[in-house]
């Protein structure tokens, strides 16, 4: 509550400054004529230096910026067109640089400098063609080469080529979680659509479609380093935004629609916590979680546990109230490890033909198999409200 | 001044005024007077602003310290969204729904066009007043009528609308994908309807009183630049705010009547739904082809303002008159044609992607164009700061910076990973949100004397400004840094998070700016009210300005002038003009004989 007191002490300042305005204006009323409230030489003169002062705090903060908050930014990527997206980050970043440092020096050292008195009077210069010439061309050329470069990168990321040897996996949003589908051995997606939403079959995967027999579904997703993997994203609800911060990568999923993004990731989960950033990042925010969990342990609660970075496919697109909670983890394995998980895993069909199993005895025991699914049905409701009840309370 | 004898000289009265007599209802409250409506925008915009920035500080408080209790939030918020004190995560996305609607649209839009348009430009082309002062009070209490909805959906039960200020669909038009899409979105889209009629009727009534109502010798190429660009704002609101409106109608329709413009293929709370063959990415074309647009509806307004009080507080003429003006058409033009950046990853085909890039990059130009003609402006000149200066400075400043990163999210590459992250909240806050609001207390430092014949303290005003432009970059700045780890907007807290865990100081910090920020705005608010009654009282023309409306009498009248408008004889800028010995020469004072015209 530090942060608290520090408010409460610059209200006072506010009001004890505030104070002595009314002072310094009532010394004033003697001699106050109508143009009181105009700025005098003397205003001008202080408020010039202040401009000064204040030029300096925002090189200062900028510079204290960099140096405490540069390292927070997202660092190495970790996908093959990473490299080109931050390339032309950072071409861009010195471009801004430079224009905000020489305009604000400007802007504020010409505020300085040509602060008024009452005898002075001031150039008129009221055109020249030749400096708008300037300023009008000169960033049209620098633009016209970040334009040229964005779309260069833009179109080697957003196009993918058909006949290039893909992976090809369904991300499948709802609010709020996220699921994953493997096209299996045939690696063709077998179609779905909300409609056919039915028990296990969460993802209303069309399962007449021969394409779909091999498909698997999954709640962790598993890709693998140094090959192509080509997302295919949708929606059964709302819009969310499948955003891998990591990657450089993002694609909004909207129901009703197929979207899609590739990429290809280049460090496995367990290169990228070796990289010398992260393992000084992961220091440094177990460090802070230390601190905290010893204050929540003092007031009784339970400490955090430590953290270990994995890569997260987050939902960056508003979708309701839990929207600050949906998402997924992401591995990167290598080859081998991705082949040896995934077929370890049952298919979708396997899936749906266990549980019509398990659903069996339950069916025969009652006397109409409809009042069966009813209670059935019921039951889950209940069950779902109060998982979702309790997981609120817990999240308090 | 001959205009200051006429003023107090009641014999010469103009028919126009004390025609008929005032009562208490027609003079305040149905005014069809130009001044006194945009007081009314003035003051209304001002109320709207305290709560929209109430809610900011609110929510900035949450994500500083999450879930903590604070016994604010329930004496605000009540014990259904903050039991026990502690925020609830819906209330949180429609305090930033609400906050966003606020703040764009009653504040920046209306409060700041409809206050200085209304203002301006009958005093300063010389009208006595709009074409039509009935649609004018017509469109004022449009506007009323549509913030007391949005402030009544404010106490609906489930809450009000929390669907992003962006609206979009399906989240916006399911209750059961999110409370706030009840009742609450039902009166958001009805007091936006009305608001887009407000806005039409004040748009259509600005530009037929500039094309028509000049007074003698005010051609197009000496109108001030604050009148160029409520001419071109009001063009570009005409163009763009009926597309929101049918935006907002075909929503009602998918909402309440069962049509699927928006909607299709969605299973929601355990069932599926009718809808087939909509689609989102629809209204978020038609939602940007007005939302983009309107953040020029917002910046151009300040733009003008500040032009126009930094030429007379720099006693100096704008730098490149005709290049602004050219500028003004060329973001106006291009405004038109951009919004397609906010939605590179919406699923929309790559190659528009493309096409949008290249036309927003282009933005940057008139952009850069303004810029340095300001700057220049300052060179050689004789500064006055006065608070008005001040802001002027201010927004320039808040412009550059947050226009720069522009430069990022316009470029569709760049876009893919800082898109609705923190990064864009830090740009579009300084680039319109601040500047804007720099360029709104600029206007009213400066024409403060114009509407309430009294003078605004001074020492109050360099209070106010240097504390909010400190406090200004102290939030917006190290927000540039969370977007860039990757963090997104619109998240009720980070803590499920422990990746996001090292951005935690820096909300505090950021929070912390934002309160002491806000609590400053009580020093405006307190110069602002005290200064109606107990302000020093104005002189004729105070900043020694050259526009028409500082020959008006202090003491306002129906019809502006007694006696005939002055006409005009030269541009509005002739500032230390050589040819002077004073260091301003008002736009109606004739030509001196042999007098040659020193700009272009």
């Amino acid at each position: 509550m530090t942060s608290l007191l520090v408010i409460i002490v610059l209200v006072l300042l506010a009001v004890a400054l505030w104070q002595l305005t009314k002072i310094f204006d009532l010394t004033q009323v003697g001699t106050s004529s109508d143009d009181s409230q105009v700025a005098s030489d003397n205003d001008n003169n202080i408020q010039g230096y202040i401009m000064f002062g204040f030029l300096a705090f925002i090189y200062i903060f900028t510079i204290y910026g960099l140096l405490k908050w540069g390292n927070l930014a997202l660092h190495t990527p970790a996908s093959e067109h990473g490299g080109l997206v931050d390339n032309l980050m950072n071409i861009t970043w010195v471009l801004i640089f430079t224009v905000q440092v020489i305009t604000q020096g400007l802007l504020y050292w010409f505020s300085f400098k040509y602060k008024g008195n009452k005898e002075k009077k001031a150039l008129f210069f009221a055109d020249s063609n030749k400096l708008e010439a300037i300023w009008s061309i000169i960033p049209s050329v620098v633009l016209a080469c970040l334009i040229l470069y964005g779309l260069y990168a833009w179109n080697n990321i957003m196009f993918v080529d058909k006949d290039e040897d893909v992976i090809e996996i369904e991300l499948y949003a709802q609010q709020f979680k996220w699921t994953a589908r493997y096209a299996g051995q045939d690696n063709v997606l077998g179609k779905a659509n909300v409609r056919l939403i039915e028990g296990v079959n969460t993802l209303g995967v069309d399962m007449s479609d021969p394409n779909a027999q091999d498909d698997i579904v999954v709640s962790e997703l598993h890709i693998p380093k140094g090959k192509k993997v080509h997302f295919k994203m949708r929606s059964q609800d709302v819009l969310h935004s499948a955003y891998f911060p990591h990657f450089r990568a993002q694609m909004n999923c909207v129901p009703g629609m197929v979207t899609e993004f590739a990429f290809v990731p280049t460090y496995t989960t367990s290169e990228y916590r070796e990289l010398p950033f992260m393992v000084e990042k992961v220091a440094n925010i177990n460090k802070l979680r230390a601190e905290k969990s010893v204050e929540l342990v003092a007031k009784g609660g339970t400490a955090l546990d430590p953290y270990t970075f994995d890569y997260l496919l987050l939902c960056n697109k508003i979708c309701g109230a839990s929207h600050y909670n949906m998402q997924m983890k992401v591995v990167v394995d290598t080859p081998e490890d991705y082949k040896k998980w995934l077929s370890e895993k049952t298919t979708l069909a396997q899936d749906i033909k266990a549980a019509a199993a398990a659903e069996k005895p339950a069916e025969g025991a009652a006397p109409t198999t409809d009042t069966a699914a009813k209670v059935i049905d019921t039951v889950k409701t209940v069950v779902d409200t109060v998982k979702a009840a309790v997981a609120k309370v817990a999240m308090k | 001044m001959s205009a200051e004898a006429h003023g107090h000289d009641h014999g010469h009265d103009h028919e126009h005024e004390h025609h008929h007599k005032d009562t208490f209802i027609t003079k305040y409250i149905f005014s069809i007077d130009h001044k006194m409506i945009a007081k009314q925008y003035l003051i209304t915009g001002i109320v709207m602003g305290v709560i929209g920035i109430a809610m900011s500080l609110l929510f900035r408080m949450q994500l500083a310290w999450p879930e903590e209790s604070f016994k604010i939030f329930n004496v605000l918020l009540g014990d259904k969204f903050a039991p026990d004190g502690v925020m609830a995560n819906d209330i949180y996305l429609a305090l930033v729904t609400i906050h966003g609607t606020i703040m764009v649209f009653f504040v920046l839009t209306a409060g700041l066009s409809g206050t200085f348009s209304n203002l301006l430009i009958p005093l300063q082309i010389g009208a006595r007043d709009m074409a039509s002062g009935f649609m004018n009070m017509i469109s004022y209490w449009l506007f009323f009528l549509s913030a007391v909805i949005m402030l009544c959906s404010l106490f609906v039960e489930a809450g009000p609308a929390s669907a992003g200020w962006t609206i979009y669909p399906p989240l916006s038009a399911l209750p059961q994908a999110i409370p706030g899409s009840g009742t609450g979105m039902t009166l958001w889209l009805v007091s936006m309807a009305i608001f887009i009629a407000s806005s039409l009727m004040g748009s259509l009534n600005y530009i037929v009183t500039v094309l028509n109502l000049r007074t003698k010798g005010m051609s197009m190429t000496r109108l001030p630049l604050t009148i160029w660009t409520f001419f071109v704002t009001a063009i570009i609101g005409v163009i763009s705010f009926p597309v929101l409106l049918s935006a907002a109608l075909l929503l009602i329709f998918d909402r309440s009547f069962g049509t699927s413009f928006f909607l299709s293929d969605i299973y929601i709370a355990g069932e599926v739904l009718h809808y087939q063959g909509g689609s989102p990415v629809l209204f978020e074309h038609l939602f940007w082809f007005l939302g983009h647009p309107e953040v020029y509806i917002v910046i151009l307004p300040a733009m003008g303002l500040v032009s126009e009080i930094m030429a007379t507080n720099a006693r100096k003429p704008i730098f490149g008159y005709r290049a602004m003006i050219m500028s003004v058409l060329a973001i106006a033009f291009l405004s038109t044609i951009v919004w397609g950046h906010h939605m590179f990853i919406s699923g929309m085909n790559p190659f528009l992607g493309s096409v949008f890039t290249f036309t927003t990059l282009l933005i940057a130009i008139p952009s850069a164009v303004k810029a340095f003609n300001w700057i220049t402006t300052l060179w050689k000149g004789n500064l006055q700061f006065n608070p008005a200066m001040l802001f002027s400075i201010g927004m320039v400043s808040t412009f550059i910076t947050g226009g720069l990163t522009g430069i990022i999210l316009g470029d569709s590459t760049l876009d893919i990973n800082v898109h609705d992250t923190y990064f864009v909240i830090a740009h579009f806050h300084l680039v319109m949100g601040i500047s804007a609001l720099y360029g709104m207390f600029a206007g009213i430092y400066h024409w403060f004397p114009k509407m309430y014949g009294r003078m605004l303290n001074k020492n109050l005003g360099y209070i106010h400004f240097w504390v909010t432009a400190v406090c200004a970059y102290g939030v917006f700045f190290p927000m540039h840094f969370i977007g860039l780890a990757g963090l997104p907007r619109r998240y009720y807290t980070n803590t499920n998070f422990p990746l996001f865990d090292d951005l935690q100081n820096v909300n505090v910090l950021i929070t912390t700016f934002a309160l002491v920020g806000g609590a400053f705005q009580l020093v405006f608010l307190y110069n602002f009210f005290s200064s109606i009654f107990y302000g020093k009282k104005a002189v004729q023309n105070p900043w020694r300005s050259t526009t028409l409306e500082w020959t008006t009498p202090v003491e306002h009248i129906h019809g502006n002038w007694p006696g005939e408008i002055p006409h005009v004889y030269r541009w509005p800028y002739d500032y230390s003009n050589p040819n002077h010995d004073v260091d301003f020469v008002p736009q109606n004072v004739p030509m001196k004989e042999g007098e040659e015209v020193l700009h272009h």
